[in-house]
């Protein structure tokens, strides 16, 4: 167990920095950099030249990546090429919200998904199973920024039961329920349907395996052999799903930071893609990545402990 | 010059999406129609200055990358919040003329190579008074070119080194050349100006009618009222800047009361909200001009046969409808509608597809496809792009659509294809063809290049007889609107938002003029 876990971690470490090293290859080569992006609809040729060695765009970029990978390893993120602010600042700043809503998001997902799938994986075939699955599959299929709009509508600038945005809003976000409930609303949707689907489909194969069925046949109440027996071995490849949709979540959707003007993570990557910010996606990058990798170590770990078997297949 | 309508950093640009806000959009107006059919009794707004409150308006901004410097002026929240704390020496009016602010008077001498400016007695918010040397330091920093800095290529008219405080309020400006309308000069794009020496902008210091309160780049920022401004206090007792990069949470702030004031709102939910009781539109006339920019430098645009046909084969009236709604105007190929020396004579350009068909057939482009640069990042340019396609092709031309990536589309089509979709935000007629006509400018987009129309800009730019220069402007216009690159179809107005109970906002002022993004005369009633 600990030698795996072990194992795991240094892999994680090795992929954050050969994720980071990718980006900035990738980063670098996109058309354009941070001095063409401050000129504008500016771009007079002569100004643009002079921005670029003001920042330093002009020296080698095996010089630029080993002064910020320098910069990294005593714990300095470098300052934003477009604000000049510190990055650490910036991130941490977007970090609040973000977390704020994945951790909410997180804890309305996992209760419902799980026993949503298990209802419709007891009552498998009947109606309880086809009303879950149907409503499941078409909330699926609804894109977020559709149904972000659509309940702005309705329930905040229709109904004022909640703030339609954060736009104006101080102090954190957790204390103010009329800012995050529509967001987390809209977050939570898809994952919940895609979730408790997969719940549903191992609980049916879990519940129809011999094992379980002569649990059943001794006499021991179905409540007991759902929850003790089935649900645990079940939960395996959901634990995986989880930590994508994890993944997904800490790296701010950005459509619903958008449409809620929250200034989470998700937004300050769009700047900083759009906006040629290397540090700050550096920055960036380094964060998702050792997020991406924590995340799924854990759910390794966790798959390990559910179902030796299953540490393979991560 | 022209800070781009939709942020850079605009989150998801895409036809498809934007067209659903749309209908999102309109979806939530019949929602409203429904929610408030008793709230009629909403406040109109008094004729009564009231003083106090805080108003909050939300712009679109440029994320966590926002700075406080107002040299660095670039998006409309900069402009919104440099206006509140600082001032300019001259402003632009209505008509992109000047209108006095810091400087009081400005006069040539006889060669107009030194002008002398007198300034207004105004103080700083920590009590300093305005000086000339304040003045000359602002200028300096601007025009210090290792600063980089966006108002420099404007203010490079002035020779820095030379000029010289005369007095505590008289600066005498030298010149590099003669430059006849030095107060089109002191109005640029972000020449505000500091106290001497300032270098830090985490608290900054200005003369305008508002004090700095604090600043949470990407979130917000407030002001208060400055009792002792030389225009007079502002009415309200706080001003805070807000930024939302999406249109629609701009809408919808200002719908569930969280903002009085929303920026650049799109053509939809202007229609949308134009007859509801919650929301005033307020209008900012021929705020931006949208056209295409033909490379006149090289094939197929050198042939003047095929730039006059594509001037007449453009529908300008279904581009407006289509693309600006109900909100602008079609144009004439020349820039600045309504400005100061726009050529409003010349005749206006209809279609004409007989014309254009034989136009191509003598410049024998009969089966050429041109390929079209555009962006989806500034909104409309793709669909005008696409329409103007179809246009062309009704007149037997094939134009290929190519939409690039956003934020290096200014520096790629300045040099780079030969057709491209172009837009540009209000500026004085002298400062367009300074930038963007002449063979020395710096942003060419047509690579119009004519020594005889340097020289009518050069009398033009020199001279202070008002009649020499109104007629060289003719002149120059009349050349454009004949063989120049810039196909110009319309002019739009910008839409912004306003709560019921805000009155006093200057109600003509295109974008970038002084009337725009200030709100030292708005009250809440």
């Amino acid at each position: 167990m600990i030698r795996y876990a072990g194992v795991r971690v240094g892999l994680g470490l090795a992929q954050v920095l050969g994720v980071l090293g990718i980006v900035f290859v990738v980063a670098s080569v996109l058309p354009g950099d941070a001095a063409v992006v401050i000129a504008a609809d500016d771009a007079d040729p002569g100004r643009i030249a002079q921005l670029r060695e003001t920042l330093g765009l002009d020296r080698p970029l095996l010089t630029q990546f080993g002064d910020w990978l320098t910069g990294l390893i005593r714990g300095d993120l470098g300052t934003s090429a477009i604000s000049g602010r510190p990055v650490a600042d910036m991130l941490a700043s977007a970090l609040g919200p973000t977390l704020t809503l994945a951790i909410l998001a997180l804890l309305v997902l996992i209760p419902l998904a799980v026993a949503l799938g298990v209802a419709a994986a007891v009552g498998r075939g009947r109606r309880m199973d086809r009303v879950i699955s149907g409503v499941a599959v078409a909330f699926y299929a609804a894109p977020e920024f559709a149904l972000a709009i659509i309940l702005v509508a309705v329930f905040a600038v229709g109904l004022g039961l909640f703030a339609p945005t954060a736009v104006g809003a101080s102090g954190p976000l957790l204390m103010q329920p009329e800012l995050w409930v529509l967001p987390v609303v809209v977050l939570v949707i898809r994952p919940v349907c895609s979730l408790a689907r997969l719940v549903r489909s191992s609980m049916i194969t879990a519940l129809e395996s011999e094992p379980t069925r002569h649990t059943l046949r001794l006499g021991v109440p179905l409540r007991r052999v759902v929850w003790r027996h089935a649900l645990p071995g079940s939960l395996t490849p959901a634990t995986q799903h989880l930590a994508r949709v994890t993944d997904w979540l800490l790296g701010g959707v950005v459509v619903v930071e958008s449409v809620f003007a929250l200034g989470g993570l998700g937004q300050v990557l769009v700047s900083a893609v759009s906006s040629r910010d290397i540090p700050l996606l550096m920055g960036l990058v380094a964060l998702f990545g050792s997020i991406t990798v924590t995340v799924n170590t854990i759910a390794d770990i966790v798959a390990f402990r559910l179902n030796r078997t299953a540490g393979a297949t991560a | 010059m022209n800070p781009v309508h939709r942020s850079i950093l605009s989150s998801t640009p895409g036809l498809s999406r934007r067209t659903f806000l749309g209908l999102g959009a309109a979806a939530a107006g019949v929602m409203l129609l429904g929610a408030c059919g008793s709230g009629e009794t909403a406040t109109s707004a008094t004729s009564i200055p009231r003083d106090g409150g805080r108003l909050r308006a939300v712009f679109a901004g440029g994320g966590a990358q926002e700075v406080l410097d107002p040299h660095k002026t670039n998006l409309y929240a900069d402009v919104a919040r440099s206006n509140a704390l600082y001032d300019k020496l001259v402003e632009y009016g209505d008509d992109l003329g000047p209108v006095p602010r810091l400087a009081t008077a400005w006069r040539p001498n006889g060669d107009a190579t030194i002008w002398t400016v007198e300034l207004r007695p105004a103080v700083f918010h920590d009590g300093r008074p305005v000086r000339a040397a304040d003045v000359l330091y602002s200028y300096q920093r601007i025009l210090d070119p290792k600063n980089a800095l966006r108002p420099r290529a404007s203010l490079e008219v002035i020779d820095i080194a030379r000029s010289r405080a005369v007095g505590d309020r008289t600066i005498e400006f030298v010149c590099a050349r003669p430059c006849g309308d030095l107060a089109n000069v002191l109005a640029a794009f972000g020449a505000y100006i500091i106290p001497e020496g300032t270098t830090d902008f985490t608290a900054p210091i200005g003369s305008g009618p508002f004090t700095f309160v604090s600043f949470e780049p990407g979130r917000s920022f407030v002001a208060g009222r400055f009792d002792e401004y030389w225009d007079g206090a502002p009415h309200l007792t706080e001003l805070e800047i807000l930024t939302a990069p999406d249109e629609t949470a701009r809408i919808n702030s200002l719908l569930g009361g969280q903002v009085q004031y929303a920026d650049d709102l799109g053509v939809t939910s202007a229609r949308t909200y134009e007859t509801d009781a919650r929301v005033q539109i307020l209008r900012s006339p021929r705020s931006s001009m949208s056209g295409f920019a033909m490379k006149v430098d090289r094939p197929p645009f050198d042939d003047l046969n095929l730039r006059r046909a594509m001037f007449a084969l453009v529908d300008r009236e279904e581009l407006v409808s289509t693309v600006l709604g109900s909100s602008g105007v079609v144009g004439n190929d020349l820039f600045g509608k309504d400005a100061k020396y726009y050529a409003g004579d010349l005749p206006q350009r209809r279609l004409d597809l007989d014309e254009a068909k034989s136009l191509i057939r003598k410049a024998g482009a009969e089966n050429l496809t041109i390929e079209l640069q555009t962006t989806g990042a500034t909104n409309g340019f793709v669909e005008a792009a696409n329409i103007f396609a179809e246009q062309a092709g009704r007149a037997g031309l094939r134009i290929d659509v190519k939409v690039g990536e956003g934020s290096t589309y200014w520096t790629r089509t300045l040099d780079e294809g030969v057709l491209s979709s172009f837009r540009s935000g209000a500026m004085p007629i002298e400062t367009h063809v300074a930038q963007r006509m002449l063979s020395t400018s710096s942003k060419n987009y047509t690579q119009w290049r004519r020594p005889e129309f340097d020289t009518l800009f050069a009398t033009a730019s020199e001279t202070t007889d008002e009649e020499l220069r109104a007629r060289a402007y003719k002149q120059m216009q009349s050349q454009l609107y004949t063989e120049g690159g810039l196909l110009v179809w319309g002019f739009s107005d910008g839409l912004h938002g306003l709560a019921p109970n805000v009155a006093g906002m200057a109600q003509n002022a295109p974008s970038n003029t002084l009337g725009y993004a200030r709100f030292d005369k708005a009250w809440l009633s």
